[in-house]
């Protein structure tokens, strides 16, 4: 470890109250060493422990992150050298690009729907759980939890099984029931394939937010629903008058990164299930944007379509913890 | 969760203020959705011990006998074990290298004071809110770009379609989410430890090592959980930087997914599937605990 205790040129902004300005060098050195070490002479330790980290983390994300934006304004085939800067041009195609729409609106619907039905079903299974103490509920947690841990690939194959059309889990109950009518072909009518892929979504994240709820809830004192029981209260109002007001902050912190994860989720689901079809119909913005840039070559067009991603997904976080800042409650 | 189940008296008396009929009901609904889960999860390591024939007809007769040859099936014919052992090895890599970075870089962050430091956590942060599969565009290109100024000294390539490589960049692209989560458990333990150390002589990278790395164990097998379910089960990363034979376990099996569209070939699918999730369902469940509580500590999903 020689090389981190010899200071550097650049460390002058240690404190140095002390031997830091020492002229005798050598001796110095080891007496830094021996006084707390949080104090002088760190510069070549800080520097040595943060450059592999920040190099990396420059190089595999700062930089591409910046080339999404700067692609977006050139028309580029990708492994063809002419590659020419277009300015806006590639973000006015999109306004015009059926597809693209289609996988915006796809895109907000799921978000929209599985956000609502995801936080809500979350909080409700994490108050009954935590508040009811239902027997078995370390059973319970084990299994909901367990779509959290499989692999996006196992869930979209599950799901296949499940919706096969002709030998899957649902059709074939429903055979069972006498219930033909009710049989469709779930990923491949255009009507319903969103809502089957919307599901499979709930399905994964549902046991996740549980969890993370439970957590909350479970440092709430007890007092305060014993005081209010005392008062009267229900369940459903002591819910909205103790138990959300108080895990308000852990609320807030998982929508706004469930906007990302979502996003996220929905192409990787789309992806592997369904491809985007039938015809598109349940395309998402990152699955078409993946389609641009492997299938289409076009990689230019396909950064645009990042770019939208990027700022949508910056955007509605933004906005969902604005619309949900309240003061933080102590107790 | 320990925190839960030992610091409240586990009996199940009845709420007085509470209906019987409400609570009947919510059971129900928490019993039918936890079958939602597992039935389908169950089914299909029933299905996949099935022979062609049963596939066809009512989903829920069990299986006629043990039928092990689909997963002689999917080992051999079907790669799943040559794609079980690169995905092993990638995904050991990327943990080793995530640590090794990460762990002093939370370190510093968190115990020292140096020019720049507002900045450094805020790009990390800022980290957080970018996901991988935004970027893995221009990763790729950035790679293909690299490969082709070394085309003199690697004909064949060296970036795309090197697993190590992609250990690094699942390594890199999981920083932000490991050093914030590192970081905060660093600043919560007292620094009287290190001034004590300091006044003994202990170097900085002893202190580092010997002294605050094991005080912050739970933190980093949070994060080594954490990680690992992201690298193993990722698939999107790995089809992009993976393009040749060799394949992690979730390529191969989007493979054998993909073929099973056209050929209905169920059996091989199903055991297949298997492979994947028989892993991790026995470290999910061998350390459940760890993982739900760590979960309760970070509180993000990359």
């Amino acid at each position: 470890m020689t090389t981190l205790s010899t200071p550097s040129p650049g460390s002058t902004n240690r404190t140095s109250e002390t031997g830091g300005k020492a002229p005798s060098a050598g001796s110095s050195r080891r007496g830094a060493r021996a006084a707390p070490a949080r104090r002088r002479g760190n510069t070549g330790f800080v520097l040595a422990c943060l450059l592999p980290a920040l190099v990396l983390f420059a190089v595999f994300m700062v930089i591409p992150t910046v080339n999404v934006f700067r692609t977006s304004l050139y028309t580029w085939g990708g492994f063809s050298p002419d590659k020419r800067f277009v300015g806006l041009d590639n973000f006015r195609r999109l306004l015009d690009d059926e597809q693209f729409v289609r996988a915006f609106q796809n895109t907000v619907a799921l978000l929209v729907v599985v956000t609502v039905v995801t936080m809500s079903m979350g909080l409700f299974l994490a108050a009954i759980m935590t508040r009811q103490r239902l027997r078995g509920r370390n059973l319970y947690r084990f299994v909901l939890y367990i779509p959290n841990v499989l692999s996006v690939v196992v869930i979209a194959a599950i799901f296949s099984a499940v919706y096969d059309q002709k030998n899957g889990l649902l059709n074939g109950t429903l055979r069972l029931l006498s219930l033909d009518g009710l049989q469709q072909v779930w990923l491949g009518n255009q009507r319903i394939v969103l809502y089957s892929v919307a599901i499979a979504m709930v399905w994964q994240s549902l046991g996740y937010y549980m969890v993370l709820y439970m957590a909350g809830m479970a440092s709430i004192p007890e007092e305060l629903y014993e005081a209010s029981a005392l008062d009267g209260a229900s369940a459903t109002r002591q819910f909205f008058a103790i138990t959300l007001p108080l895990i308000w902050q852990s609320l807030r912190t998982t929508l706004t990164f469930f906007v990302m994860s979502a996003v996220n989720l929905s192409f990787v689901l789309v992806r592997a299930m369904t491809g985007g079809g039938p015809d598109g119909s349940s395309d998402v913005l990152l699955n078409y944007m993946y389609k641009q840039a492997y299938t289409n070559s076009s990689y230019g067009y396909g950064m645009a379509i990042g770019v939208v991603v990027f700022a949508f997904s910056f955007l509605v976080s933004l906005l969902v913890s604005r619309a949900t800042r309240r003061e933080p409650l102590q107790f | 969760m320990t925190l839960i189940s030992s610091s409240r008296p586990r009996t199940d008396r009845p709420r007085p203020t509470r209906p019987g009929t409400g609570r009947a009901l919510t059971h129900a609904l928490v019993v039918a959705l936890a079958l939602a889960i597992a039935v389908p999860v169950a089914w299909v390591l029933l299905a996949s011990l099935k022979q062609k024939s049963e596939f066809f007809g009512s989903p829920w007769t069990l299986p006629e006998g043990l039928h092990l040859e689909n997963y002689i099936d999917a080992f051999v014919d079907a790669h799943m074990g040559q794609y079980f052992l690169t995905s092993v090895l990638v995904t050991a890599l990327g943990l080793v290298l995530v640590l090794a970075v990460s762990v002093p870089a939370a370190y510093v962050i968190a115990r020292y004071e140096f020019r720049g430091r507002g900045l450094v956590e805020l790009a990390l942060l800022g980290g957080l809110f970018v996901n991988v599969n935004y970027i893995v565009v221009p990763i790729f290109l950035m790679l293909v770009d690299w490969d082709r100024a070394l085309v003199d000294v690697f004909p064949g390539g060296f970036f795309i379609d090197n697993p190590a490589i992609l250990s690094l960049v699942y390594a890199a692209t999981s920083i932000p989410f490991t050093i914030y989560l590192l970081t905060a458990y660093f600043r919560s333990i007292p620094v009287e430890y290190e001034e004590a150390a300091a006044l003994d002589g202990a170097s900085r990278l002893r202190i580092m090592t010997t002294i605050m790395l094991p005080m912050a164990r739970p933190a980093v097998t949070t994060v080594i959980l954490f990680d690992f379910l992201a690298y193993w089960n990722d698939f999107i990363i790995s089809l992009t930087l993976l393009p040749g034979d060799n394949k992690t376990l979730q390529v191969g099996l989007l493979n054998l997914f993909t073929a099973q569209k056209g050929a209905a070939d169920y059996g091989r699918l199903y055991a297949g599937m298997v492979i994947v999730i028989v892993p991790v369902l026995l470290v999910y469940a061998l350390i459940q605990r760890r993982l739900i509580e760590g979960m309760a500590s970070g509180g993000v999903k990359g």
